[in-house]
């Protein structure tokens, strides 16, 4: 049921997606396209489409997977410092190797993250006490001392605008032949799903995975390997989208359970449609112009977090 | 008793040298210019040391932990969405009319009342430390990008302009209300100086505190707004520094190794402007303003942070 209510409005929430816009594209005129019309189609409007659906559902994946693997709800690439450590990457590749294509700069900021990501989870082991609360509080803190290495460089370098444009998520600069390294994450959602009932058990813990005969520690560094290219792949595209990782999931498995497989398509569909109606809101407010995606999801996302912090305390007490 | 004196002393002695370094050094040219508006400079800079270390001494002694400071608690990006607020409210153009002065008494006042609100719904019924981090952490990335979001409302060409201008930060220090934060200042240390033994008995614990005649939640609360008014100073001069008070308020106890809030206070103040005019000098001397103060805070004060977590977390 809930499928078909998602798949619905998946589709409702697209169609409007295209044809919302500053260029008069109606609904109407699909049947009879004028030559600019097409164009905008082609260049502008369906290449948003796919890189939101592809980031919406790849960014709540990657979330997924991570808090799996941490047995930790709370986690997620904002609360881990993956999508700060990949800024770095950013920003080491700009400075590095400063006229190298987006391939390369990608491939930077796909190393950071997975380190990054790395680090994170060997902290995480490393932390006897397990307050569910506790762990994202370190993450959030290992993001914001990478994040001050990177404002640091940037300053000295004279970059700071230029490493803004990736701090603050925004689909608008999305166009044709600009968006299509975002299609990597793709694959990796399909590699996740192929996957899914191995990130289950080891969710479950290491040795009671090893038990099962499953290869834990490969596992485990199948999904960093995931987490770290999607993640990556959004913040070369898009641009840091916050939070969306950590409360997507979280909604979903607040009606479906913990059982990978069965939650996993719904939770990359969710996102998509999430992220789908934050942009229209985001477009719609101040028509003609646009707010970023990156203030949209920002205010909406740590607004529902809050809620879902609160919730796990009511749940905790009762 | 001695011992603490001689500390301090040294403190004062070295803020003093740093606030003469950075008031004459290289000074040249056309000097009854240069001079009145480093001083200015050098005014704020203190004040805002001054009202950090003081609001976050003051904060971690009425929760009763060395973590939590008002800043990583939200109350500084706060005071940014009350100040986009105001400004999206009455329109932009009027930004230049309205009286920078009483738009910042105006904000103070709302903060008073969102931090004695904060006080009774968070402070007294939760226990448990991290979350309470975690929440205080979230709202203020929730503040945060409510005030960015109006930003862009405001003016969607230009919001990051916009957003400089509105904003003080250590390089674009908010000189108007200098006078303003300094009688605020003067007024709230006044106001507490009396009761600053009240907060030594509060250390003890709430328990301990009523035990011995202290009715600790009409002291807390008004704790409160002393907190609520230095946090608006802080702010409203230089900016969110988020791990400012969390840094001289633990040097502050390692060093004076002391119960007493007189010297506590002291201390963290001294230390406060010490790490703020030296640091200051350093960005515009040494590193010349290729970079912000906040910006070198941030990654000492969270690495420190990180620490003190981990720390706290084998000791159970």
């Amino acid at each position: 049921m809930n499928k078909i209510v998602l798949l619905l409005s998946m589709l409702i929430l697209s169609a409007a997606s295209l044809f919302i816009g500053v260029s008069d594209v109606g609904i109407t005129d699909i049947f009879h396209l004028s030559g600019e019309q097409k164009e905008i189609l082609l260049i502008s409007r369906l290449p948003r489409l796919l890189s939101i659906v592809a980031a919406g559902a790849g960014l709540s994946i990657a979330g997924l997977i991570m808090q799996q693997l941490s047995r930790n709800k709370f986690v997620s690439p904002t609360t881990a410092g993956t999508m700060d450590f990949a800024k770095l990457g950013i920003l080491i590749a700009l400075l590095v190797f400063s006229r190298s294509g987006p391939f390369l700069k990608m491939a930077v900021a796909f190393l950071f993250a997975l380190l990054g990501t790395y680090l994170f989870m060997k902290i995480v082991d490393n932390i006897k006490f397990k307050d569910p609360v506790f762990i994202p509080l370190v993450g959030l803190m290992l993001g914001n001392i990478v994040s001050s290495i990177s404002t640091f460089f940037a300053y000295r370098y004279d970059l700071i605008q230029n490493i803004s444009s990736w701090l603050i998520g925004d689909f608008s600069n999305v166009i044709k032949g600009r968006y299509e390294l975002i299609f990597i994450s793709v694959p990796l959602v399909m590699l996740a799903y192929l996957y899914a009932n191995r990130f289950t058990i080891a969710g479950m813990g290491e040795d009671f995975s090893k038990n099962l005969g499953l290869n834990y520690k490969n596992v485990v560094r199948l999904g960093l390997v995931i987490v770290a290219f999607i993640t990556s792949s959004v913040i070369i595209t898009v641009g840091v989208i916050p939070f969306l990782g950590l409360i997507v999931p979280n909604i979903v498995s607040i009606y479906r359970g913990d059982h990978l497989q069965r939650s996993l398509p719904e939770t990359a569909l969710f996102g998509s449609v999430f992220l789908l109606a934050c942009d229209i809101l985001g477009r719609l407010i101040i028509y003609p112009y646009e707010i970023p995606i990156h203030l949209t999801v920002g205010v909406i996302g740590s607004g529902i977090f809050i809620y879902l912090l609160l919730r796990s305390r009511r749940n905790e007490a009762a | 008793m001695k011992r603490l004196k001689g500390k301090i002393w040294l403190l004062v002695f070295l803020a003093v040298l740093l606030i003469a370094l950075f008031l004459f050094s290289g000074l040249s040219g056309n000097i009854s210019y240069i001079l009145p508006r480093r001083a200015m400079k050098i005014a704020a800079i203190i004040l805002t040391g001054a009202a950090v270390a003081f609001s976050t001494v003051v904060f971690q002694t009425i929760t009763q932990n060395r973590i939590l400071t008002p800043s990583i608690m939200g109350l500084d990006d706060l005071y940014m969405l009350l100040n986009t607020a105001i400004i999206f409210l009455f329109g932009s153009t009027r930004l230049t009319m309205m009286d920078r002065n009483i738009q910042f008494l105006l904000n103070a006042g709302i903060m008073i009342l969102f931090s004695v609100l904060m006080y009774h719904f968070l402070f007294k019924r939760e226990q448990n430390i991290y979350f309470l981090l975690l929440i205080g952490f979230v709202v203020g990335t929730f503040f945060e990008s409510f005030s960015s979001f109006m930003q862009v409302l405001i003016d969607p060409n230009e919001f990051q302009i916009v957003q400089d201008r509105m904003f003080a930060s250590f390089n674009n220090l908010n000189i108007d209300v200098l006078y303003l934060a300094s009688a605020l200042f003067a007024a709230a240390a006044l106001f507490s100086v009396r009761d600053l033994k009240y907060l030594d008995v509060m250390a003890l614990g709430r328990d301990h505190a009523i035990n011995l005649g202290v009715d600790f939640d009409v002291a807390a609360r008004r704790f409160m707004v002393i907190v609520a008014v230095l946090t608006s100073i802080s702010t409203a001069l230089a900016g969110p520094v988020t791990f400012l008070g969390l840094l001289v308020a633990n040097i502050s106890y390692e060093y004076l190794k002391t119960y007493r809030h007189r010297e506590l206070i002291l201390g963290a103040i001294l230390i406060s402007i010490i790490a703020l005019v030296g640091g200051q000098w350093i960005v515009e001397r040494v590193f010349a303003f290729s970079t912000t103060l906040s910006v070198i805070i941030n990654f000492i004060g969270g690495i420190y942070f990180i620490y003190l977590l981990l720390k706290e977390n084998r000791s159970w």
